[in-house]
């Protein structure tokens, strides 16, 4: 038995396993149900609204956007929080000892952060199928489109949230340095519809970000061809869009293999319990 | 126990550690022989843990050479983890998994590993029956008391039948009776697999209780090695003689009281007053040895001069 393959095999076992877990725990469940219904309320309390594309409503524009956007905030915190919050507690210590069991560790945390995605897709895309008429496809080719652009876009943004959670030193800051641009970008993205009001430089910064061009690629999936008068260009720039996403998949790789090596070198007993102590500190406070 | 087909599981030579221009080890030498049982013993903040992490492969020495399974801990592959075994103090990791779970999983990554005399990993139900956790093993590991979280970290720590055992300060925070059901463990572990087994602890008794040999680390250095049995003869074996004649006291250490006492008799035919023939505790002499050598500058006192004058 190839040791490094029974520990990605056991790695995906635990996420599996860690996903059910969180399917039974209330604080899990509350993040789906939050961010899943917060987004249908969203685009149920201005359904009316025109966005200036003939023809379509504001909820068949919006939901691809903010599909990206949430499958981006899920993918990046996820791992994010696990690796600021099991680094401390000992986790990554505990895996880490077995042999590739930080190979076992990081599949699983993937796996986890794959399947995490379902719950949401299935509640907004449910309920958007329900509430508004016309915004989720049905054609078989468009759901090829969409799930080969929702892979694209996950490739770009899974390294993002490990390359956070090996440089936080604490868990707090995974809202300074992950959810809080997170949330800056799906707005300067355009997530909501309101990008052209936007200065011209904040247009060109967002593009510099996976968001925007995720969101771009989940609209061109979703949405008409004659949509693309809504997009910045009046046009869809697929190539540009590609091109984008795989730079910030490899470039992401690249810098989240080499920092969560050093991450978890760092792990030790003695580190551990320094945490510990830090904690029972902050709580006697 | 230690012959050239078998030779030593851990090798330490002038092993130095320095944070900043804190010297916290200052010439370490150990050497633990397959099987053994080694407590290294000492005070807080004598760098038992330090010593340890190195030997773990987790912290990287200012100096010195150092050898476990006989490869340098900085440079080991997967392999070498598969056969040792470090029980770490749980806190809140997998709060949510059962011990069984957790046992199942951790316990997998050593399949690969399995050899004819060593089937890896241990079935998790004897690694459960072994620690004793019983039905606490399909609860939730955060509704666990600390003594059954303790068990399940030494079950971690022996799922993968390592021939080395790393536990350090295992016993803390622990009641009389977990104590003592942690110390049987550890002997039915050696008993059973020839596991060698490097602990630390600051607990005499524990150390007592449970060493083939005990390590005082102070001030930096192994400042004495030797069986439980060894060392308190050593120390126990000392007495001091105090009396008062003439109005005068006096203090004299010897190794042979009863000689001593005899002589004394004899050499003051008209009486001496306040006979008294006192054994130093262990403790006491553990204690005056690290205090003299966390504190090099400080004045040794008159056990202390004895113990060095003896040895």
């Amino acid at each position: 038995m190839n040791p490094v393959t029974n520990a990605i095999t056991l790695g995906v076992q635990r996420g599996w396993h860690e996903f059910v877990i969180g399917l039974r725990s209330p604080s899990d469940q509350g993040f789906y149900v939050m961010f899943g219904v917060g987004s249908l309320a969203l685009m149920w309390f201005n359904r009316d609204e025109d966005l200036g594309v003939p023809g379509l409503t504001l909820p068949q524009l919006v939901l691809p956007s903010l599909l990206a956007a949430l499958v981006m905030f899920s993918i990046v915190i996820t791992p994010a929080y696990a690796l600021a919050l099991e680094r401390e507690d000992g986790t990554v210590l505990r895996l880490r000892v077995g042999p590739y069991g930080l190979h076992g560790y990081l599949v699983g945390l993937m796996s986890l952060t794959l399947v995490g995605i379902l719950p949401l897709l299935v509640i907004v895309l449910g309920g958007a199928a329900l509430l508004f008429e016309g915004a989720v496809p049905t054609a078989p080719g468009r759901w090829a489109l969409i799930v080969g652009m929702l892979l694209l876009g996950i490739l770009a943004n899974l390294p993002l949230g490990f390359v956070i959670g090996s440089l936080v030193t604490k868990v707090q800051q995974v809202f300074t340095w992950g959810m809080a641009p997170i949330i800056a970008l799906a707005y300067l993205s355009g997530i909501f519809g309101a990008m052209d009001r936007l200065w011209g430089w904040v247009q060109i910064l967002a593009q510099v970000f996976p968001l925007y061009w995720f969101g771009h690629l989940m609209r061109y999936a979703f949405l008409p061809e004659a949509a693309a008068v809504g997009e910045l260009t009046g046009s869809w720039r697929l190539g540009a869009a590609v091109a984008v996403l795989a730079i910030w998949a490899v470039v992401g790789f690249a810098l989240a293999i080499p920092l969560v090596r050093r991450m978890s070198r760092r792990q030790s007993g003695a580190a551990v319990a320094a945490a510990r102590d830090q904690a029972a500190n902050q709580f006697v406070r | 126990m230690h012959t050239p087909t078998c030779p030593p599981v851990v090798r330490v030579r002038d092993l130095h550690m320095r944070y900043g221009d804190h010297d916290v080890l200052t010439g370490v030498d150990l050497e633990v022989a397959r099987g053994e049982v080694v407590v290294l013993l000492g005070p807080n903040g004598a760098g038992k843990t330090t010593t340890i992490e190195i030997l773990e492969g987790f912290r990287r020495p200012s100096g010195g050479h150092v050898e476990v399974l006989g490869e340098d801990p900085l440079h080991v592959d997967e392999a070498w983890r598969a056969r040792i075994g470090i029980v770490l103090q749980s806190w809140r990791d997998h709060a949510r998994w059962t011990p069984r779970a957790l046992l199942d999983h951790l316990g997998a990554f050593y399949r690969p590993y399995a050899t004819e005399q060593r089937p890896r990993p241990v079935p998790t139900e004897e690694v459960v029956d072994l620690v004793g956790l019983g039905a606490a093993a399909d609860q939730r590991i955060i509704t666990l008391s600390g003594g059954q979280r303790r068990r399940l970290d030494v079950a971690v720590g022996i799922i993968g039948r390592p021939e080395l055992l790393f536990l350090d300060e295992p016993t803390a925070g622990f009641d009389p009776q977990a104590r003592r059901d942690f110390h049987e463990l550890i002997h039915r572990l050696t008993d059973l697999e020839q596991t060698t087994v490097l602990l630390t602890t600051h607990d005499l008794a524990e150390a007592e209780k449970l060493a083939d040999r005990i390590l005082i680390l102070a001030g930096g250095r192994i400042v004495a090695d030797g069986s439980a049995d060894a060392l308190a003869r050593r120390i126990r074996g000392r007495a001091e003689v105090r009396w008062t004649h003439d109005g005068q006291r006096f203090v004299h250490a010897t190794d042979d009281a009863t000689g001593f006492v005899r002589q004394l008799l004899a050499e003051h035919p008209a009486g001496i007053d306040d006979l008294e023939v006192r054994r130093a505790s262990l403790e006491d002499t553990y204690l005056e040895l690290v205090r003299t050598h966390l504190d090099p500058g400080a004045v040794p006192t008159r056990e202390q001069a004895m113990t060095e004058r003896a040895s």
